[in-house]
């Protein structure tokens, strides 16, 4: 079966997110004055083949922690999509 | 002495000909070589230089690890093989696992291109021969991912280790402890972040990188524990 996966790369609490910090800095200049702890990640969507569900979330994981994210640095959380 | 230094070049490096000049006119040998061959030649150094190793898609020197060039050359790094990443070659070098810590972007989400003072704080590596603890350099910046970072437990040991190589006197990118270069813990794998390469004639602006490059050329392997 296909499975299609979300996989959502954002940095890891207690590491600096300048982007997230300047739209954070940006946003009451438009009145919205209650954003707080704006973090900016990034969102990787894939299909993978394999048995179930459970089986996708496991190998789409397997490839956050050895390529996609940068275990140092981010956090990844892996989703699988409803088909 | 590692009179043959190899460059490697990969998709959208641009630093490679400005570091085979600079080596050519300190009077070492260095040749280009390309991401996709594995076998590094006749080489006794390598360098990997600045850029934007395959596009720095995904993260920063995350797909060049991927090339058949690294595995020789961490083999070469493993057997005491002198190994200095700059720029894009320090986020290469820590992508593969060579050095610990990542790269992130800087503080002030500013592109960096600037002469910045550096100051040595180790000189037990690849780069440090002849300098002492303590003296100052001028050497270009040019980056907008040399934001050091990596867990406490790591800073300590680098610190304990000896393998911080140059702090920033005047941090401009955000880097954990002012980090501008480390080591691995033997010493001959250094990645830094100002360019030595583009600090070798006073018409730069500088020719502070002149003795760091030299030191590579005289570096043979070093030991390994």
């Amino acid at each position: 079966m296909r499975f299609e996966v979300k996989i959502e790369v954002s940095p890891r609490k207690g590491i600096a997110n300048p982007e997230g910090s300047t739209i954070e800095r940006t946003l009451p200049a438009l009145g919205f004055e209650t954003a707080s702890d704006v973090r900016v990640g990034k969102v990787i969507r894939l299909q993978v083949e394999a048995d179930s569900s459970a089986a996708a979330k496991t190998i789409a994981q397997d490839m956050c922690e050895r390529f996609l994210s940068n275990p140092v640095i981010e956090d990844a959380s892996v989703e699988v999509l409803d088909t | 002495m590692s009179q043959r230094v190899g460059v490697v070049r990969f998709p959208g490096t641009n630093c490679e000909f400005d570091t085979v000049d600079a080596i050519h006119e300190l009077g070492g040998q260095a040749k280009v070589l390309w991401h996709g061959d594995s076998d590094l030649g006749d080489v006794d150094a390598i360098v990997i230089p600045g850029g934007f190793a395959h596009g720095d898609y995904l993260r920063c020197g995350a797909i060049a690890r991927f090339s058949p060039i690294m595995d020789s050359i961490a083999a070469f790094a493993r057997n005491g093989g002198p190994v200095l990443g700059i720029c894009n070659g320090f986020q290469v070098l820590t992508e593969a696992g060579l050095l610990p810590g990542a790269l992130q972007k800087n503080i002030g989400l500013k592109f960096l291109c600037c002469m910045q003072q550096i100051q040595f704080v180790s000189t037990t590596n690849i780069v440090g021969l002849g300098a002492r603890v303590g003296d100052l350099l001028s050497i270009p910046i040019n980056h907008f991912e040399g934001n050091y970072v990596c867990s406490e437990d790591t800073l300590k040991q680098l610190e304990e280790e000896n393998r911080i190589v140059f702090r920033y006197t005047d941090n401009p990118n955000g880097s954990i402890g002012d980090i501008a270069g480390i080591s691995n813990e033997p010493g001959n794998v250094v990645g830094m972040m100002p360019h030595p390469e583009r600090a070798t004639s006073m018409l730069l602006g500088s020719n502070d990188g002149s003795s760091l490059i030299q030191s590579l050329l005289a570096a043979g392997p070093i030991p390994m524990a």
